[in-house]
């Protein structure tokens, strides 16, 4: 499918433990597809292998981004391609100031050599700071250095806002957000929306999706989609917890 | 000639172009002290230089100190054993000097140029096609402004010529020719290099350049500066390029003195980038008067190995010595530097910050000498040294010798050693860098705060530099 993020049965592990397990999903361009499930049933694993990280081993299976395929590719390659993913534990980057990293990250993006400017880019990541509710003084700190668990996940979103990819992965980007910001950064979020970008949301909890209306809920269990259904699925979800989910596997 | 030849060809040429034996060499004995080194060979340079007899009596003393003084090899690397003297021409005069055609030049040096932006002019230099570096003009116009000033800027041989009264004091003072062997060395063979003398109260605006003054000899490897700043005077002093020069030779062994009279304040910059076959030992040292100040930026990227510990005898009241250090590591390189500081006097203040980066196979050891008497008040030493280790391979060690003594003294002292993880590296691609993109950042950034200390000019080229080296050190 050109327009869409397509999974295709992905069997993924890290040394010789099977995680993604015969994994499936599609994500048409303009969708926000939610992904919840219990602790260690490999949502962030499936972010990460979607990025290339070089620790997972994928054994078989398929993902494309409006047609190229992803797998097998280099993670900064996957990047430009137009995958990003706001990471559930973003990484501190001692010395490199926001502004000099989102800068070095768009720059990657252009021809090489070509002129940066430097004047827009100033005036569209204020803009972008602005809607996030973040002060000006964020962009001379150093990239998660010493931020509290919120401002990581809000320095995410603006990361997202400023890279504009195709499919957007965030993983667990409301932990640690308090009431305030969750809804800040869905504003964000929903502002992103829009037939040029698909989202793959992962989270624990209903409220955010209560924020960011997704289109689509699927259950993840044991490496794998075992349910899939629309809003009120994480609904439904949220009052009878996963065990309703594991007897439904059992019996079925 | 096939495509396969081709190759080769331009791999020969690129493996053994920076050792000076790729570089060709007019046979005229009339200005060429052969190889290896004798008393001979001593008086030969003193000769073509038409030296005063106390000058060569110095050097003859310092050869026979650098002949009886055994290689430091109890705390240094054995390496030092490779070096073969024999094998080195000490003195090249200006009618001789190393050549070879642009042609010739591989073209990846061209590349490197390129993309540092070196300017046109200088990148036949730089390359080793010619022996001069024609900015005649430049340099005129800065000897005029100097002149009017008072300012002394010129060489070694025609400070010692025409201005004995000034410089015969200090020359040697600081560092004694029996300081260590290289410095010995380098006091037996010297030619090359910049003798400053800045009049009492002037306070020179611009930087002094060395690069301005890059000759013929300086292409020789026993450069000697003394600068003397008179009380209450002030001056920057920078030296080197970060463009990788194409050594002639593989060993370098510069001796750098520095007096910072009353109230004098004498900043030294340097940027250097040698060929990862050189040996690069160099012994620096300032002393500072009352009130003065001296202040030591340095950055050794490349070279086989570089041992230098810049050093401030801090001899009057309220002195104030500083060294700031960058030092990057790739495979196959060992970077062997710090910093010493003497505390001679009552509240004097000293500050050490040096950063080390290793690369791949790389190396860094960091050598500290802080020494405050029990005699002394009011002294404070500040020393923070951090590594970063760019994978496992790489290696840093730390050895800062301390010693303070005194109830009325403090010091404080910090080190840390750390990586750039693999995570951190991915998170930086996931967000489109390549991995040697990623990795200078990361390198960057651990330098980040030294490198604003640095003219303009030379922070940007630096970062340049760290670019091009990153992406060198990536698959
Ligand atoms: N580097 C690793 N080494 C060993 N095991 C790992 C590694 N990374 C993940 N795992 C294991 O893989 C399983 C899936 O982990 P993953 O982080 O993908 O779960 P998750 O669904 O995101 O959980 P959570 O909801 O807690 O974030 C877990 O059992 C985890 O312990
Ligand atoms: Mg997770």
């Amino acid at each position: 499918m050109p327009d869409s993020l397509v999974i295709k049965n992905l069997n993924a592990s890290i040394g010789d433990r099977a995680i993604l397990k015969d994994f499936s999903l599609t994500v048409p361009k303009g969708e926000v597809h939610a992904i919840m499930g219990p602790n260690g049933t490999g949502k962030s694993t499936l972010a990460k292998v979607l990025a290339g990280h070089p620790d997972y081993s994928v054994q078989s299976g398929e993902a494309f981004i409006d047609g190229e395929q992803i797998i097998g590719q280099e993670p900064d390659a996957i990047a430009r391609a137009g995958l990003f993913l706001a990471f559930q534990y973003p990484s501190e980057i001692p010395g490199v100031t926001i502004a000099n990293f989102i800068r070095a990250a768009l720059v990657a993006r252009q021809a090489k050599g070509a002129p940066f400017d430097a004047k827009a880019y100033y005036a569209e990541l204020y803009a972008k700071m602005d809607t996030l509710k973040m002060d000006r003084k964020f962009t001379s700190r150093f990239v998660n250095e010493g931020f509290s668990g919120g401002e990581k996940k809000r320095c995410e979103i603006l990361q997202l806002m400023m890279l504009k990819p195709k499919y957007a992965v965030l993983d667990e980007t409301d932990s640690g957000l308090d009431i305030d910001a969750l809804r800040i950064v869905s504003e964000g979020v929903n502002r992103l929306r829009g037939p040029d970008m698909g989202f793959l949301v992962i989270t624990h909890y209903q409220r955010l999706l209560e924020y960011i209306v997704p289109d689509r809920v699927h259950i993840m269990y044991d490496g794998r989609i075992v349910h899939s259904g629309d809003k009120d699925l994480a609904i439904e979800l949220e009052a009878k917890g996963y065990d309703w989910v594991k007897k439904d596997l059992a019996s079925a | 000639m096939s495509e396969l030849d081709d190759n080769q060809a331009q791999r020969d040429a690129i493996a053994v172009d920076r050792t000076k034996g790729d570089f060709k060499y007019e046979e005229n004995y009339a200005f060429d002290a052969g190889i290896g080194l004798s008393a001979k060979v001593v008086d030969y340079i003193s000769n073509v230089k038409g030296e005063d007899a106390w000058i060569n009596e110095f050097r003859q003393k310092a050869l026979k100190i650098f002949t009886d003084l055994p290689m430091p090899t109890h705390w240094a690397t054995e390496d030092l054993k490779n070096i073969k003297f024999d094998e080195i021409r000490y003195y090249l005069s200006k009618g001789q000097k190393a050549s070879r055609t642009w042609e010739e030049v591989p073209d990846d040096v061209k590349e490197t140029f390129e993309r540092l932006g070196i300017p046109e002019a200088e990148r036949k230099f730089l390359a080793g096609v010619e022996a001069q570096f024609d900015s005649e003009a430049v340099y005129s116009r800065m000897k005029d402004e100097m002149s009017k000033l008072g300012v002394i800027f010129c060489g070694p041989t025609e400070g010692l010529r025409d201005h004995p009264e000034i410089f015969r004091k200090w020359f040697g003072k600081v560092i004694p020719a029996g300081d260590n062997k290289f410095a010995a060395l380098n006091s037996a063979v010297f030619s090359g290099g910049s003798f400053i003398y800045i009049p009492k109260g002037v306070k020179v605006a611009q930087p002094l350049q060395a690069y301005f003054r890059i000759n013929a000899e300086n292409f020789g490897q026993f450069e000697r500066t003394l600068i003397i700043a008179d009380e209450g005077s002030e001056v920057t002093y920078m030296e080197g390029c970060t463009a990788p020069k194409f050594e002639t030779a593989t060993l370098h062994s510069a001796v750098v003195e520095l007096v910072a009279l009353k109230g004098a304040k004498i900043q030294y910059i340097t940027v250097q980038n040698w060929s990862a076959n050189v040996f690069n030992l160099v012994t620096k040292r300032g002393v500072a008067e009352e009130d003065a100040e001296v202040r030591w930026i340095d950055c050794n990227i490349g070279s086989r190995l570089t041992m230098k510990y810049p050093g401030v005898v801090l001899r009057g009241k309220r002195a104030r010595g500083e060294v700031l250090s960058i030092a990057l590591a790739n495979d196959g390189q060992h970077q062997d530097t710090g910093a010493k500081m003497i505390h001679a006097a009552d509240e004097t203040s000293s500050n050490i910050i040096a950063k080390s980066i290793s690369v791949g196979a790389g190396r860094s050891t960091y050598r500290g000498l802080v020494h405050i008497p029990k005699t002394l008040r009011n002294c404070k030493n500040n020393t923070e040294c951090d590594a970063l280790l760019i994978n496992e391979h790489s290696r840093t060690d730390t050895y800062p010798a301390i010693s303070v003594r005194g109830q009325k003294n403090s010091v404080q002292h910090e080190a840390s050693v750390s990586k750039v993880s693999a995570e951190q590296i991915f998170y930086m691609m996931q967000r489109g860098l390549t991995e040697g993109e990623a990795m200078s950042l990361a390198v960057n950034g651990f330098v980040n705060d030294l490198v604003k200390e640095f003219p303009m000019e030379y922070s940007v080229e630096l970062k340049r530099l760290i670019e091009l080296q990153m992406e060198g050190s990536v698959g």
